[in-house]
Protein backbone atom coordinates (compact mmCIF):
# COMPACT_ATOMS: atom_id res chain seq x y z
CA UNK A 1 0.00 0.00 0.00
CA UNK A 2 1.20 2.70 -1.00
CA UNK A 3 2.07 5.83 1.95
CA UNK A 4 2.11 9.87 1.58
CA UNK A 5 4.79 11.66 3.14
CA UNK A 6 4.46 15.64 4.16
CA UNK A 7 7.18 17.84 4.94
CA UNK A 8 6.36 19.39 8.58
CA UNK A 9 7.74 23.04 8.73
CA UNK A 10 9.16 23.62 11.55
CA UNK A 11 10.68 27.45 12.37
CA UNK A 12 13.15 28.06 15.63
CA UNK A 13 11.94 24.63 16.62
CA UNK A 14 8.63 25.60 16.46
CA UNK A 15 5.78 24.30 14.25
CA UNK A 16 4.48 26.62 11.39
CA UNK A 17 0.77 26.66 10.64
CA UNK A 18 1.89 25.30 7.32
CA UNK A 19 3.25 21.96 8.57
CA UNK A 20 -0.37 20.67 10.02
CA UNK A 21 -2.02 21.86 6.54
CA UNK A 22 0.68 19.33 4.73
CA UNK A 23 -0.21 16.87 7.32
CA UNK A 24 -4.05 16.94 6.91
CA UNK A 25 -3.89 16.98 2.78
CA UNK A 26 -1.64 14.04 3.43
CA UNK A 27 -3.66 12.05 5.72
CA UNK A 28 -6.73 12.70 2.51
CA UNK A 29 -4.57 11.71 0.43
CA UNK A 30 -3.36 8.15 2.31
CA UNK A 31 -6.83 7.97 3.00
CA UNK A 32 -8.00 7.75 -0.15
CA UNK A 33 -5.23 5.46 -1.21
CA UNK A 34 -5.14 3.38 2.07
CA UNK A 35 -1.73 4.02 2.89
CA UNK A 36 0.29 5.55 5.98
CA UNK A 37 0.85 9.51 6.61
CA UNK A 38 4.85 9.89 7.26
CA UNK A 39 5.94 13.14 8.78
CA UNK A 40 9.61 14.69 8.49
CA UNK A 41 10.28 16.75 11.15
CA UNK A 42 13.95 18.54 10.77
CA UNK A 43 15.00 21.30 13.59
CA UNK A 44 17.61 21.54 16.31
CA UNK A 45 17.29 19.49 19.48
CA UNK A 46 14.21 18.98 20.93
CA UNK A 47 12.20 19.70 17.64
CA UNK A 48 11.35 15.88 18.44
CA UNK A 49 8.76 16.93 20.81
CA UNK A 50 6.79 18.33 18.78
CA UNK A 51 5.45 14.50 16.56
CA UNK A 52 3.01 14.21 19.01
CA UNK A 53 1.42 17.62 17.84
CA UNK A 54 1.89 15.97 14.01
CA UNK A 55 0.64 12.80 14.86
CA UNK A 56 -2.51 14.83 16.29
CA UNK A 57 -3.45 15.66 12.53
CA UNK A 58 -2.73 11.76 11.25
CA UNK A 59 0.66 11.41 11.26
CA UNK A 60 1.72 8.02 11.50
CA UNK A 61 5.45 7.68 11.71
CA UNK A 62 7.47 11.09 12.22
CA UNK A 63 10.57 10.91 10.74
CA UNK A 64 12.82 13.39 13.16
CA UNK A 65 16.02 15.11 12.41
CA UNK A 66 17.57 16.92 14.57
CA UNK A 67 20.92 18.61 14.45
CA UNK A 68 22.14 22.13 15.68
CA UNK A 69 22.91 23.07 11.66
CA UNK A 70 18.97 22.76 11.14
CA UNK A 71 18.42 25.87 13.26
CA UNK A 72 18.82 27.73 10.10
CA UNK A 73 16.68 26.22 6.95
CA UNK A 74 19.81 23.44 5.21
CA UNK A 75 18.00 23.55 1.81
CA UNK A 76 20.25 20.93 0.48
CA UNK A 77 20.73 18.41 3.18
CA UNK A 78 16.80 18.54 4.27
CA UNK A 79 16.21 18.03 0.19
CA UNK A 80 18.47 15.11 0.06
CA UNK A 81 16.98 13.55 3.43
CA UNK A 82 13.10 13.83 2.37
CA UNK A 83 14.35 12.42 -1.31
CA UNK A 84 16.27 9.44 0.31
CA UNK A 85 13.27 8.06 2.53
CA UNK A 86 10.95 8.58 -0.55
CA UNK A 87 13.38 6.59 -2.98
CA UNK A 88 13.61 3.86 -0.04
CA UNK A 89 10.06 3.73 0.11
CA UNK A 90 6.77 3.00 -1.32
CA UNK A 91 5.23 6.58 -1.45
CA UNK A 92 2.79 7.79 -3.46
CA UNK A 93 3.14 11.93 -2.97
CA UNK A 94 5.42 14.15 -1.42
CA UNK A 95 3.33 17.21 0.05
CA UNK A 96 5.06 20.49 0.75
CA UNK A 97 3.26 24.03 1.69
CA UNK A 98 4.06 26.26 -1.14
CA UNK A 99 5.41 28.56 1.38
CA UNK A 100 8.70 30.82 1.29
CA UNK A 101 10.99 27.65 2.51
CA UNK A 102 8.70 25.34 0.40
CA UNK A 103 8.80 26.86 -2.82
CA UNK A 104 12.17 26.07 -2.53
CA UNK A 105 12.39 22.84 -0.91
CA UNK A 106 9.54 21.22 -2.94
CA UNK A 107 11.62 21.27 -6.24
CA UNK A 108 14.42 20.62 -5.15
CA UNK A 109 13.38 17.26 -3.74
CA UNK A 110 11.29 16.80 -7.14
CA UNK A 111 14.58 17.62 -9.24
CA UNK A 112 17.00 14.87 -6.75
CA UNK A 113 13.60 12.42 -7.20
CA UNK A 114 13.16 13.08 -11.20
CA UNK A 115 9.19 13.43 -10.45
CA UNK A 116 6.88 14.93 -11.32
CA UNK A 117 5.96 18.23 -9.49
CA UNK A 118 2.82 20.75 -9.24
CA UNK A 119 3.30 23.97 -7.18
CA UNK A 120 1.09 26.19 -5.42
CA UNK A 121 -1.53 23.71 -5.66
CA UNK A 122 -4.97 24.94 -4.39
CA UNK A 123 -6.72 21.88 -4.95
CA UNK A 124 -5.51 18.05 -5.58
CA UNK A 125 -6.92 14.67 -6.14
CA UNK A 126 -5.65 11.31 -6.44
CA UNK A 127 -6.54 9.01 -9.51
CA UNK A 128 -5.40 5.75 -10.70
CA UNK A 129 -2.30 6.65 -12.40
CA UNK A 130 -2.76 10.56 -12.70
CA UNK A 131 -2.73 13.21 -9.92
CA UNK A 132 -5.21 16.40 -10.94
CA UNK A 133 -4.38 19.38 -9.05
CA UNK A 134 -5.48 22.81 -9.82
CA UNK A 135 -2.94 25.68 -10.26
CA UNK A 136 -3.66 29.48 -10.76
CA UNK A 137 -1.67 30.95 -13.21
CA UNK A 138 -1.42 34.51 -15.42
CA UNK A 139 -0.88 36.21 -11.52
CA UNK A 140 -4.03 34.71 -10.42
CA UNK A 141 -6.21 35.55 -13.58
CA UNK A 142 -6.55 31.91 -14.63
CA UNK A 143 -6.91 28.27 -13.51
CA UNK A 144 -5.51 25.66 -14.75
CA UNK A 145 -6.03 22.21 -14.30
CA UNK A 146 -2.51 19.72 -14.15
CA UNK A 147 -2.20 16.39 -14.53
CA UNK A 148 1.04 14.69 -13.23
CA UNK A 149 1.61 11.49 -14.53
CA UNK A 150 4.13 8.75 -12.57
CA UNK A 151 4.94 7.63 -9.35
CA UNK A 152 6.08 9.37 -6.46
CA UNK A 153 4.36 12.76 -7.36
CA UNK A 154 5.82 16.12 -5.51
CA UNK A 155 2.84 18.74 -4.50
CA UNK A 156 3.30 22.06 -3.25
CA UNK A 157 0.18 23.43 -1.32
CA UNK A 158 -0.93 26.86 -1.42
CA UNK A 159 -1.29 28.34 2.33
CA UNK A 160 -4.27 28.35 3.34
CA UNK A 161 -5.67 26.13 0.82
CA UNK A 162 -6.17 23.26 3.01
CA UNK A 163 -7.83 24.08 6.91
CA UNK A 164 -5.50 21.83 9.33
CA UNK A 165 -8.20 19.17 11.09
CA UNK A 166 -7.39 16.79 13.41
CA UNK A 167 -7.40 13.59 13.24
CA UNK A 168 -5.22 10.91 15.06
CA UNK A 169 -2.26 9.02 13.59
CA UNK A 170 -0.10 6.29 14.97
CA UNK A 171 2.50 8.57 15.49
CA UNK A 172 5.79 6.36 15.65
CA UNK A 173 8.86 8.37 15.52
CA UNK A 174 11.90 7.26 14.05
CA UNK A 175 15.36 9.15 14.32
CA UNK A 176 17.27 10.37 10.82
CA UNK A 177 20.50 10.66 10.75
CA UNK A 178 21.75 14.29 8.90
CA UNK A 179 24.23 16.80 9.14
CA UNK A 180 24.13 19.94 7.32
CA UNK A 181 27.30 21.21 8.15
CA UNK A 182 29.22 19.89 4.61
CA UNK A 183 26.52 21.24 2.27
CA UNK A 184 27.86 23.28 -0.50
CA UNK A 185 24.63 26.04 0.20
CA UNK A 186 25.03 27.69 3.32
CA UNK A 187 22.24 29.99 4.91
CA UNK A 188 24.08 31.91 7.48
CA UNK A 189 21.71 33.38 9.23
CA UNK A 190 17.81 34.13 9.91
CA UNK A 191 16.79 37.29 10.20
CA UNK A 192 13.29 37.85 11.46
CA UNK A 193 11.31 40.85 12.56
CA UNK A 194 8.78 40.85 15.64
CA UNK A 195 8.49 37.49 16.50
CA UNK A 196 5.32 38.42 18.04
CA UNK A 197 3.23 39.58 14.79
CA UNK A 198 1.62 37.36 13.15
CA UNK A 199 2.72 36.42 9.82
CA UNK A 200 0.43 37.35 7.01
CA UNK A 201 0.47 33.56 5.32
CA UNK A 202 -1.33 32.65 8.25
CA UNK A 203 -3.03 35.71 10.05
CA UNK A 204 -7.41 35.21 9.43
CA UNK A 205 -7.49 39.17 8.89
CA UNK A 206 -5.02 41.62 7.17
CA UNK A 207 -5.00 45.23 7.08
CA UNK A 208 -3.32 46.71 4.14
CA UNK A 209 -2.09 50.06 4.11
CA UNK A 210 -1.40 51.56 0.48
CA UNK A 211 0.31 55.32 -0.63
CA UNK A 212 -3.13 57.17 0.85
CA UNK A 213 -1.88 56.87 4.00
CA UNK A 214 1.11 59.74 2.49
CA UNK A 215 4.05 58.66 5.47
CA UNK A 216 5.18 56.18 6.85
CA UNK A 217 4.40 57.53 10.56
CA UNK A 218 0.42 56.85 9.39
CA UNK A 219 0.98 53.18 9.29
CA UNK A 220 0.13 53.55 12.92
CA UNK A 221 -3.50 53.96 11.79
CA UNK A 222 -3.50 50.65 10.06
CA UNK A 223 -1.90 48.74 13.33
CA UNK A 224 -3.93 50.09 15.56
CA UNK A 225 -6.57 49.00 13.55
CA UNK A 226 -4.92 45.39 13.65
CA UNK A 227 -4.50 45.48 17.19
CA UNK A 228 -8.61 46.27 17.35
CA UNK A 229 -8.96 43.11 15.49
CA UNK A 230 -6.51 41.19 18.04
CA UNK A 231 -5.82 38.46 15.11
CA UNK A 232 -4.69 40.33 11.93
CA UNK A 233 -1.54 40.94 10.10
CA UNK A 234 -0.55 43.98 8.25
CA UNK A 235 0.25 44.00 4.92
CA UNK A 236 1.08 46.99 1.99
CA UNK A 237 0.79 47.58 -1.45
CA UNK A 238 4.33 48.14 -3.75
CA UNK A 239 4.03 51.75 -3.86
CA UNK A 240 4.38 51.86 -0.03
CA UNK A 241 7.56 49.54 -0.02
CA UNK A 242 8.72 51.21 -2.60
CA UNK A 243 8.92 53.91 -0.55
CA UNK A 244 10.54 52.19 2.65
CA UNK A 245 7.15 52.69 4.53
CA UNK A 246 7.27 48.96 5.08
CA UNK A 247 9.40 45.99 4.50
CA UNK A 248 9.41 44.39 1.62
CA UNK A 249 8.32 41.00 2.97
CA UNK A 250 4.76 42.67 4.09
CA UNK A 251 3.98 43.61 0.10
CA UNK A 252 1.20 41.80 -0.99
CA UNK A 253 0.40 40.96 -4.54
CA UNK A 254 1.57 40.09 -7.97
CA UNK A 255 5.47 39.70 -7.31
CA UNK A 256 4.72 40.08 -2.81
CA UNK A 257 2.94 37.44 -1.18
CA UNK A 258 -0.40 35.99 -2.04
CA UNK A 259 -2.85 35.91 0.69
CA UNK A 260 -6.45 34.53 1.11
CA UNK A 261 -7.51 35.48 4.49
CA UNK A 262 -11.02 35.62 6.11
CA UNK A 263 -10.82 39.55 5.91
CA UNK A 264 -8.48 41.89 3.98
CA UNK A 265 -9.40 45.66 5.15
CA UNK A 266 -7.68 47.95 1.89
CA UNK A 267 -7.06 51.35 3.47
CA UNK A 268 -5.87 54.00 1.35
CA UNK A 269 -5.09 51.44 -2.10
CA UNK A 270 -6.22 52.22 -5.35
CA UNK A 271 -6.48 48.29 -6.28
CA UNK A 272 -4.35 48.16 -9.01
CA UNK A 273 -4.24 45.18 -10.77
CA UNK A 274 -0.91 43.60 -9.78
CA UNK A 275 -2.21 43.89 -6.28
CA UNK A 276 -5.44 42.68 -6.66
CA UNK A 277 -3.87 39.39 -8.10
CA UNK A 278 -2.18 38.91 -4.28
CA UNK A 279 -5.51 39.51 -2.72
CA UNK A 280 -8.65 38.89 -4.65
CA UNK A 281 -9.01 35.38 -3.62
CA UNK A 282 -10.07 37.21 0.02
CA UNK A 283 -13.23 36.05 1.59
CA UNK A 284 -14.33 39.08 2.33
CA UNK A 285 -12.64 42.44 1.43
CA UNK A 286 -13.19 45.74 2.89
CA UNK A 287 -12.42 49.35 0.75
CA UNK A 288 -11.80 52.40 2.99
CA UNK A 289 -10.63 55.50 0.00
CA UNK A 290 -11.63 58.79 -0.94
CA UNK A 291 -11.83 58.44 -4.49
CA UNK A 292 -14.99 56.54 -5.47
CA UNK A 293 -14.09 55.95 -8.49
CA UNK A 294 -10.99 53.80 -7.01
CA UNK A 295 -10.85 50.05 -8.89
CA UNK A 296 -10.74 48.21 -5.27
CA UNK A 297 -14.08 49.41 -4.73
CA UNK A 298 -14.88 46.59 -7.91
CA UNK A 299 -13.60 44.15 -5.61
CA UNK A 300 -14.92 44.93 -2.46
CA UNK A 301 -17.34 43.53 -0.51
CA UNK A 302 -18.30 46.75 1.51
CA UNK A 303 -16.87 49.91 0.21
CA UNK A 304 -16.22 53.45 2.20
CA UNK A 305 -15.59 56.02 0.55
CA UNK A 306 -13.88 58.72 2.36
CA UNK A 307 -10.48 59.72 4.34
CA UNK A 308 -9.15 57.43 5.73
CA UNK A 309 -7.65 59.51 8.93
CA UNK A 310 -10.93 59.95 9.29
CA UNK A 311 -12.59 56.78 9.02
CA UNK A 312 -9.71 54.21 9.91
CA UNK A 313 -9.78 55.80 13.86
CA UNK A 314 -13.57 55.54 14.13
CA UNK A 315 -13.50 51.80 12.82
CA UNK A 316 -10.47 51.28 15.09
CA UNK A 317 -12.80 52.15 18.17
CA UNK A 318 -16.01 50.84 16.55
CA UNK A 319 -14.38 47.10 16.65
CA UNK A 320 -12.81 47.89 19.97
CA UNK A 321 -16.22 48.70 21.14
CA UNK A 322 -17.79 45.42 19.07
CA UNK A 323 -15.05 42.95 20.42
CA UNK A 324 -15.73 44.47 23.97
CA UNK A 325 -19.38 43.52 24.25
CA UNK A 326 -19.13 40.77 22.56
CA UNK A 327 -16.64 39.41 25.56
CA UNK B 1 33.19 36.24 -15.41
CA UNK B 2 30.86 34.46 -17.77
CA UNK B 3 27.32 34.18 -16.99
CA UNK B 4 23.94 32.80 -18.76
CA UNK B 5 20.83 34.30 -17.70
CA UNK B 6 17.15 31.75 -19.12
CA UNK B 7 14.72 34.06 -20.11
CA UNK B 8 11.14 33.28 -20.75
CA UNK B 9 9.06 35.23 -23.62
CA UNK B 10 5.32 35.89 -21.62
CA UNK B 11 1.90 37.62 -22.33
CA UNK B 12 2.13 41.61 -20.32
CA UNK B 13 -0.50 40.51 -17.76
CA UNK B 14 -2.58 44.03 -17.06
CA UNK B 15 -4.96 42.66 -19.81
CA UNK B 16 -8.49 40.64 -18.79
CA UNK B 17 -7.37 37.04 -20.92
CA UNK B 18 -9.61 34.85 -22.49
CA UNK B 19 -9.52 31.43 -22.71
CA UNK B 20 -8.26 29.58 -25.94
CA UNK B 21 -10.60 27.71 -27.99
CA UNK B 22 -8.90 24.19 -27.04
CA UNK B 23 -9.89 25.27 -22.85
CA UNK B 24 -6.22 24.51 -22.79
CA UNK B 25 -4.27 28.08 -22.85
CA UNK B 26 -5.30 31.96 -23.21
CA UNK B 27 -6.28 33.13 -26.50
CA UNK B 28 -3.37 34.98 -27.70
CA UNK B 29 -5.46 37.61 -30.29
CA UNK B 30 -3.85 41.40 -29.19
CA UNK B 31 -1.85 40.20 -26.92
CA UNK B 32 1.37 41.97 -25.96
CA UNK B 33 4.89 39.86 -24.83
CA UNK B 34 7.58 40.74 -23.41
CA UNK B 35 10.64 39.21 -20.99
CA UNK B 36 8.40 37.41 -18.04
CA UNK B 37 9.39 40.23 -14.87
CA UNK B 38 11.77 38.10 -12.97
CA UNK B 39 13.75 37.28 -16.01
CA UNK B 40 14.07 41.12 -16.58
CA UNK B 41 15.38 41.64 -12.90
CA UNK B 42 17.86 38.64 -13.45
CA UNK B 43 19.40 40.22 -16.82
CA UNK B 44 19.80 43.51 -15.07
CA UNK B 45 21.39 41.63 -12.10
CA UNK B 46 23.59 40.08 -14.03
CA UNK B 47 24.85 42.98 -16.02
CA UNK B 48 24.95 45.09 -13.08
CA UNK B 49 27.74 41.81 -11.64
CA UNK B 50 29.70 42.08 -14.71
CA UNK B 51 29.88 46.13 -15.04
CA UNK B 52 30.73 46.01 -11.11
CA UNK B 53 33.65 43.66 -11.83
CA UNK B 54 34.51 45.28 -15.14
CA UNK B 55 34.94 41.79 -16.91
CA UNK B 56 32.58 39.19 -18.24
CA UNK B 57 30.08 38.72 -20.36
CA UNK B 58 26.22 37.79 -20.26
CA UNK B 59 24.59 35.49 -22.79
CA UNK B 60 21.05 34.70 -22.89
CA UNK B 61 19.28 31.83 -24.03
CA UNK B 62 15.20 31.08 -24.21
CA UNK B 63 13.37 28.34 -25.60
CA UNK B 64 10.55 28.69 -27.85
CA UNK B 65 9.47 29.28 -31.87
CA UNK B 66 11.31 32.53 -33.73
CA UNK B 67 8.79 34.96 -31.91
CA UNK B 68 11.40 34.46 -28.49
CA UNK B 69 14.05 36.82 -31.08
CA UNK B 70 12.44 39.44 -30.42
CA UNK B 71 12.83 38.93 -26.48
CA UNK B 72 16.38 38.07 -26.65
CA UNK B 73 17.36 41.19 -28.69
CA UNK B 74 15.82 42.71 -26.01
CA UNK B 75 18.05 41.70 -23.87
CA UNK B 76 20.73 42.27 -26.16
CA UNK B 77 19.69 45.44 -26.26
CA UNK B 78 19.97 45.66 -22.69
CA UNK B 79 23.40 44.82 -22.77
CA UNK B 80 24.24 40.98 -23.20
CA UNK B 81 26.54 40.32 -25.71
CA UNK B 82 25.17 37.12 -27.11
CA UNK B 83 21.99 34.71 -27.26
CA UNK B 84 20.79 31.53 -28.13
CA UNK B 85 16.96 30.19 -29.26
CA UNK B 86 16.76 26.82 -28.47
CA UNK B 87 13.86 26.07 -30.82
CA UNK B 88 10.90 24.10 -30.99
CA UNK B 89 7.60 24.56 -31.74
CA UNK B 90 5.33 24.59 -28.50
CA UNK B 91 7.05 25.36 -25.35
CA UNK B 92 5.84 21.93 -23.32
CA UNK B 93 4.70 23.15 -19.59
CA UNK B 94 6.63 20.54 -18.01
CA UNK B 95 9.85 21.86 -16.17
CA UNK B 96 11.79 18.68 -16.53
CA UNK B 97 11.44 18.53 -20.48
CA UNK B 98 12.52 22.37 -20.25
CA UNK B 99 15.70 21.86 -18.27
CA UNK B 100 17.13 19.16 -20.36
CA UNK B 101 16.98 21.21 -23.01
CA UNK B 102 18.72 24.26 -21.40
CA UNK B 103 21.28 21.90 -19.32
CA UNK B 104 22.45 20.43 -22.72
CA UNK B 105 22.94 24.06 -23.26
CA UNK B 106 24.33 25.38 -20.56
CA UNK B 107 26.83 22.11 -19.89
CA UNK B 108 30.24 22.91 -21.73
CA UNK B 109 29.04 26.66 -21.13
CA UNK B 110 31.94 27.13 -18.78
CA UNK B 111 29.65 29.73 -16.94
CA UNK B 112 30.45 30.60 -13.75
CA UNK B 113 26.59 31.82 -12.75
CA UNK B 114 23.39 30.77 -14.77
CA UNK B 115 20.64 32.87 -13.88
CA UNK B 116 16.74 32.57 -13.61
CA UNK B 117 13.93 35.03 -12.95
CA UNK B 118 12.92 32.59 -9.68
CA UNK B 119 9.58 31.92 -11.57
CA UNK B 120 7.80 32.79 -15.16
CA UNK B 121 4.95 35.15 -14.46
CA UNK B 122 2.25 32.79 -16.52
CA UNK B 123 3.37 29.09 -15.69
CA UNK B 124 4.53 30.63 -11.95
CA UNK B 125 6.07 27.33 -10.85
CA UNK B 126 9.48 28.19 -10.48
CA UNK B 127 10.69 24.69 -10.60
CA UNK B 128 13.05 24.77 -13.86
CA UNK B 129 16.07 26.44 -12.28
CA UNK B 130 16.05 23.13 -9.92
CA UNK B 131 16.05 20.73 -12.41
CA UNK B 132 18.82 22.30 -14.17
CA UNK B 133 21.25 22.86 -11.18
CA UNK B 134 20.30 18.98 -10.41
CA UNK B 135 21.33 17.86 -13.70
CA UNK B 136 24.29 20.07 -13.84
CA UNK B 137 25.42 19.36 -10.47
CA UNK B 138 25.49 22.60 -9.15
CA UNK B 139 24.41 24.39 -6.05
CA UNK B 140 21.48 26.19 -6.73
CA UNK B 141 20.20 29.72 -4.35
CA UNK B 142 16.50 30.58 -5.16
CA UNK B 143 15.14 33.68 -5.30
CA UNK B 144 17.52 36.37 -3.85
CA UNK B 145 16.75 39.76 -3.55
CA UNK B 146 20.33 40.61 -3.45
CA UNK B 147 23.28 39.01 -4.72
CA UNK B 148 27.07 39.10 -3.88
CA UNK B 149 29.72 37.75 -5.82
CA UNK B 150 33.60 37.88 -4.96
CA UNK B 151 36.52 35.86 -5.16
CA UNK B 152 34.70 33.18 -6.31
CA UNK B 153 31.63 33.10 -3.78
CA UNK B 154 28.56 34.53 -3.54
CA UNK B 155 26.23 35.83 -0.71
CA UNK B 156 22.56 36.69 -0.94
CA UNK B 157 19.43 37.32 0.79
CA UNK B 158 16.38 35.68 0.48
CA UNK B 159 13.03 36.48 1.93
CA UNK B 160 11.14 34.45 4.20
CA UNK B 161 7.88 34.80 5.85
CA UNK B 162 8.39 38.12 8.08
CA UNK B 163 11.91 38.51 7.59
CA UNK B 164 15.02 37.26 5.51
CA UNK B 165 17.89 34.40 5.44
CA UNK B 166 21.62 35.37 4.28
CA UNK B 167 22.76 32.63 1.99
CA UNK B 168 26.57 32.00 1.43
CA UNK B 169 27.49 29.47 -1.97
CA UNK B 170 30.56 28.82 -4.26
CA UNK B 171 30.70 29.39 -7.54
CA UNK B 172 29.68 27.92 -10.47
CA UNK B 173 25.93 28.07 -9.37
CA UNK B 174 22.55 28.56 -10.59
CA UNK B 175 20.69 31.57 -8.44
CA UNK B 176 17.22 32.63 -9.42
CA UNK B 177 16.50 35.90 -8.61
CA UNK B 178 13.51 37.55 -6.40
CA UNK B 179 12.40 41.27 -7.31
CA UNK B 180 13.80 44.14 -5.35
CA UNK B 181 17.49 43.30 -6.63
CA UNK B 182 17.32 45.82 -9.73
CA UNK B 183 14.54 47.53 -11.87
CA UNK B 184 15.84 46.06 -15.35
CA UNK B 185 16.99 49.05 -17.61
CA UNK B 186 15.88 50.27 -20.64
CA UNK B 187 17.01 49.32 -23.58
CA UNK B 188 18.69 52.69 -25.16
CA UNK B 189 18.50 53.69 -28.69
CA UNK B 190 22.39 52.50 -29.46
CA UNK B 191 21.82 49.65 -27.56
CA UNK B 192 19.04 48.62 -29.65
CA UNK B 193 21.45 49.40 -32.52
CA UNK B 194 23.96 47.38 -31.23
CA UNK B 195 22.12 44.37 -30.78
CA UNK B 196 21.39 43.97 -34.47
CA UNK B 197 24.70 43.04 -34.82
CA UNK B 198 25.66 40.48 -32.34
CA UNK B 199 24.98 37.03 -32.64
CA UNK B 200 21.95 35.55 -32.08
CA UNK B 201 22.63 31.62 -32.38
CA UNK B 202 19.82 29.42 -33.10
CA UNK B 203 20.20 25.51 -32.33
CA UNK B 204 17.21 22.95 -31.96
CA UNK B 205 15.90 22.08 -28.53
CA UNK B 206 16.37 18.73 -26.79
CA UNK B 207 13.39 18.80 -24.98
CA UNK B 208 13.15 16.39 -22.24
CA UNK B 209 10.50 13.54 -21.24
CA UNK B 210 6.85 15.48 -20.29
CA UNK B 211 4.78 14.17 -17.10
CA UNK B 212 3.41 16.93 -16.50
CA UNK B 213 0.16 18.88 -18.81
CA UNK B 214 -2.41 21.30 -18.74
CA UNK B 215 -5.71 19.47 -19.25
CA UNK B 216 -7.72 22.84 -18.78
CA UNK B 217 -7.21 26.44 -18.51
CA UNK B 218 -10.53 28.42 -16.93
CA UNK B 219 -11.34 32.22 -15.23
CA UNK B 220 -11.41 32.02 -11.61
CA UNK B 221 -14.84 32.37 -10.36
CA UNK B 222 -15.92 36.22 -10.41
CA UNK B 223 -16.44 37.48 -7.92
CA UNK B 224 -19.77 39.41 -7.19
CA UNK B 225 -19.51 43.29 -7.69
CA UNK B 226 -18.55 45.29 -4.74
CA UNK B 227 -20.85 47.24 -3.22
CA UNK B 228 -20.34 51.30 -1.63
CA UNK B 229 -22.38 51.36 1.94
CA UNK B 230 -21.78 54.56 2.81
CA UNK B 231 -19.52 57.69 3.08
CA UNK B 232 -17.06 58.79 5.82
CA UNK B 233 -16.96 58.01 9.72
CA UNK B 234 -20.58 58.00 9.46
CA UNK B 235 -20.63 54.45 7.22
CA UNK B 236 -18.95 52.76 10.47
CA UNK B 237 -21.53 51.62 12.34
CA UNK B 238 -23.37 50.08 9.51
CA UNK B 239 -19.82 48.42 8.31
CA UNK B 240 -19.30 46.72 11.81
CA UNK B 241 -22.68 45.50 11.96
CA UNK B 242 -21.96 43.80 8.43
CA UNK B 243 -18.88 42.30 9.57
CA UNK B 244 -20.08 40.66 12.60
CA UNK B 245 -23.67 39.18 10.90
CA UNK B 246 -23.18 38.95 7.16
CA UNK B 247 -19.60 38.20 6.62
CA UNK B 248 -19.58 37.31 10.62
CA UNK B 249 -15.34 37.72 11.09
CA UNK B 250 -16.41 39.94 13.69
C1 LIG C 1 5.56 44.34 -12.78
C2 LIG C 1 4.81 45.00 -11.67
C3 LIG C 1 4.59 44.29 -10.51
C4 LIG C 1 3.87 44.87 -9.46
N1 LIG C 1 3.66 44.14 -8.33
C5 LIG C 1 2.92 44.69 -7.35
C6 LIG C 1 2.62 43.96 -6.17
O1 LIG C 1 3.03 42.81 -5.99
N2 LIG C 1 1.86 44.55 -5.22
C7 LIG C 1 1.38 45.82 -5.35
O2 LIG C 1 0.70 46.28 -4.43
N3 LIG C 1 1.66 46.52 -6.43
C8 LIG C 1 2.42 46.00 -7.43
N4 LIG C 1 2.72 46.76 -8.51
C9 LIG C 1 2.38 48.20 -8.47
C10 LIG C 1 0.94 48.52 -8.80
O3 LIG C 1 0.83 48.66 -10.21
C11 LIG C 1 0.50 49.81 -8.14
O4 LIG C 1 1.37 50.84 -8.53
C12 LIG C 1 0.45 49.77 -6.63
O5 LIG C 1 -0.27 48.64 -6.18
C13 LIG C 1 -0.23 51.01 -6.13
O6 LIG C 1 -0.19 51.06 -4.74
P1 LIG C 1 -1.22 51.96 -3.91
O7 LIG C 1 -2.60 51.47 -4.14
O8 LIG C 1 -0.72 51.98 -2.51
O9 LIG C 1 -0.98 53.42 -4.48
P2 LIG C 1 -1.85 54.31 -5.45
O10 LIG C 1 -2.17 53.61 -6.70
O11 LIG C 1 -1.12 55.60 -5.55
O12 LIG C 1 -3.21 54.52 -4.69
C14 LIG C 1 -3.38 55.28 -3.55
C15 LIG C 1 -4.86 55.36 -3.27
O13 LIG C 1 -5.07 56.03 -2.04
C16 LIG C 1 -6.20 56.87 -2.16
N5 LIG C 1 -6.05 57.95 -1.19
C17 LIG C 1 -5.15 58.97 -1.19
N6 LIG C 1 -5.29 59.72 -0.09
C18 LIG C 1 -6.33 59.21 0.62
C19 LIG C 1 -6.97 59.55 1.84
N7 LIG C 1 -6.57 60.57 2.60
N8 LIG C 1 -7.99 58.78 2.26
C20 LIG C 1 -8.43 57.73 1.52
N9 LIG C 1 -7.85 57.35 0.37
C21 LIG C 1 -6.80 58.08 -0.08
C22 LIG C 1 -6.21 57.32 -3.59
O14 LIG C 1 -7.52 57.64 -4.00
C23 LIG C 1 -5.67 56.11 -4.32
O15 LIG C 1 -6.71 55.28 -4.77
C24 LIG C 1 3.41 46.19 -9.57
C25 LIG C 1 3.65 46.91 -10.74
C26 LIG C 1 4.32 46.31 -11.78
C27 LIG C 1 4.56 47.12 -13.04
Amino acid sequence: MPNVLAFAEARGGELRKVALEAVTAARQVADQVGGEVHAVLVGPAGVAAKAATLAQYGADVVLVAEHAGFANYAPETTAALVADRVKGGDYRAVIFSASQQGKDLAPRTAARLGCAIATDVTSFSVGGDAVIVTHPGYTGKVVQTLKLVGTPVVLSLRPGSVSPAAKAGAGRTEQVAADPSGARVQVTETILGDSKKLDLGEAPIIISGGRGLKAAEHFKLVEDLAAAFGNAAVGATRAVTDEGWRPHSDQIGQTGRLVSPELYVAVGISGAIQHLAGMRTSKCIVAINKDKEAPIFKVADYGIVGDVFEVVPALTAAVQQARQSSH
Amino acid sequence: MKIAVCIKRVPEMDVNFKIAASGKGVDEAGLKWDMSDFDGYAVEAALQLTEKLGAGEVHVISLGGDVVQETLRKALSMGAAKAVQLKCDAVPYDAFAIAAALAAELKAGGYDLIMFGKMSIDGANGVTQFVVAELLGLPLVHACSKLEIAGGKGTARREIEGGGELVAFPLPAVVSIDEGIARPRYPSLKGIMAAKKKPLEVRPAQLGEVRLTVEKMELPPARAAGRIIGEGAGAVPELVKLLQTEAKVL
